[in-house]
C-alpha cells in the first residue's frame, strides 16, 4: 500500500538532488534545472497533500493544486528570464561557468 | 495505482533527475530532466490530479524544455572538458545533500500521518478542471490577475534583455 509518506520521501530526495546541483555544477543552465527540479518537488509534495485531504464529499482539497498551477507559471515565466540573462551575459563574457563569472563590474 | 507502477515512476524520477545533475553534456543534461518530468507527470495523474499532470507535460516538457535546448545550441557549449574535479568541494555538497535527505526521512518517519494510505475518492473526480477553475474564478481572482501581471513584465523583460544594445 502506498502511504503519504511515500511520496513525500521522493519529493524529498528530489528536492535534494536539485539542491545537489546547485551546489555542486558550475554551469549556469544546469544550475537553473537543478531549480526546476526542487520547484517540482514541492509541487509533488503539494499534490500528495492534496490527494490526502479529502474533503466531507470525497474530493481532494483542490486549494493545492491551485497553488501548483500558480508554480507552474511563476517558475516558466522564472525560467525565461533567467535564460535571457544567461544569453546577455554569454554576450558580454563569452562563458556560463560561474567560477569565471565572480566580479559584479565588467 | 498499483505500488508497482508507483515505484517505476518515482525510480524514472530520480534515477533521470540524478542524471541532470551528473552529466557533463547540457544536451544529455536537457533531455534526462524532460524524462524526469514526464516520470513526476506520472505521479501527478497517480494522484488523481489529471489537471496538473497534463499541465506539467505541457509546459515542462514542451515549452520550458525547447526553451533550454534552443539556448543551449544558441550558445554554442560543449561539453565541459574533463577538468580535474575538486573532490573536497564535491564530497561537501553531496553530504550536505545527504544530511537534507536524512533529516527528511527523519521526519518523515515521526510523522503518524505519514504513516496512513490515502483515503477514497467519490466515484467521479475526472472533472478536475472544473474544481481548479472554479476556484481560480473565486477564491484566487486576485492572485490569478497578478501572475498574469508577472507573466506580461517577464515577457517584456525578456525582450529588454535579450535586445542589442544599440550603437
Amino acid at each position: 500500500m502506498i502511504t503519504l509518506g511515500d511520496y513525500l520521501m521522493v519529493s524529498g530526495i528530489l528536492f535534494a538532488i536539485g539542491f545537489a546541483g546547485v551546489m555542486l555544477r558550475r554551469n549556469l543552465i544546469i544550475i537553473l534545472m537543478s531549480l526546476e527540479l526542487m520547484l517540482n518537488a514541492a509541487n509533488l509534495s503539494l499534490v500528495a497533500f492534496s490527494r490526502f485531504r479529502v474533503n466531507s464529499i470525497g474530493l481532494p482539497d483542490y486549494n493545492a493544486q491551485v497553488f501548483v498551477f500558480f508554480i507552474i507559471t511563476v517558475a516558466a515565466a522564472e525560467i525565461a528570464v533567467g535564460l535571457a540573462i544567461i544569453v546577455a551575459l554569454y554576450r558580454a563574457r563569452q562563458t556560463t561557468d560561474v567560477s569565471q563569472i565572480s566580479q559584479l563590474k565588467f | 495505482m498499483s505500488p508497482f507502477l508507483f515505484w517505476v515512476f518515482a525510480l524514472l524520477t530520480l534515477i533521470f533527475g540524478a542524471a541532470v545533475v551528473i552529466n557533463r553534456n547540457p544536451v544529455a543534461s536537457a533531455l534526462s530532466l524532460v524524462v524526469s518530468f514526464l516520470g513526476l507527470a506520472a505521479l501527478f495523474m497517480s494522484l488523481n490530479a489529471y489537471f496538473v499532470g497534463i499541465i506539467q507535460v505541457l509546459v515542462y516538457a514542451g515549452a520550458v524544455m525547447v526553451l533550454f535546448l534552443f539556448i543551449i545550441m544558441l550558445l554554442n557549449l560543449r561539453a565541459e572538458e574533463s577538468r580535474r574535479i575538486n573532490w573536497l568541494a564535491s564530497a561537501g555538497g553531496v553530504a550536505v545533500a545527504l544530511i537534507l535527505v536524512g533529516q527528511i526521512f527523519s521526519v518523515i518517519s515521526h510523522l503518524k500521518i505519514a504513516q496512513n494510505p490515502f483515503p477514497p475518492l467519490a466515484g467521479s473526480t475526472t472533472d478536475d478542471v472544473r474544481n481548479i477553475g472554479a476556484l481560480l474564478f473565486t477564491n484566487y481572482n486576485l492572485p490569478f490577475q497578478i501572475v498574469g501581471v508577472l507573466v506580461l513584465v517577464a515577457t517584456v523583460g525578456v525582450v529588454l534583455l535579450s535586445r542589442r544594445e544599440p550603437r
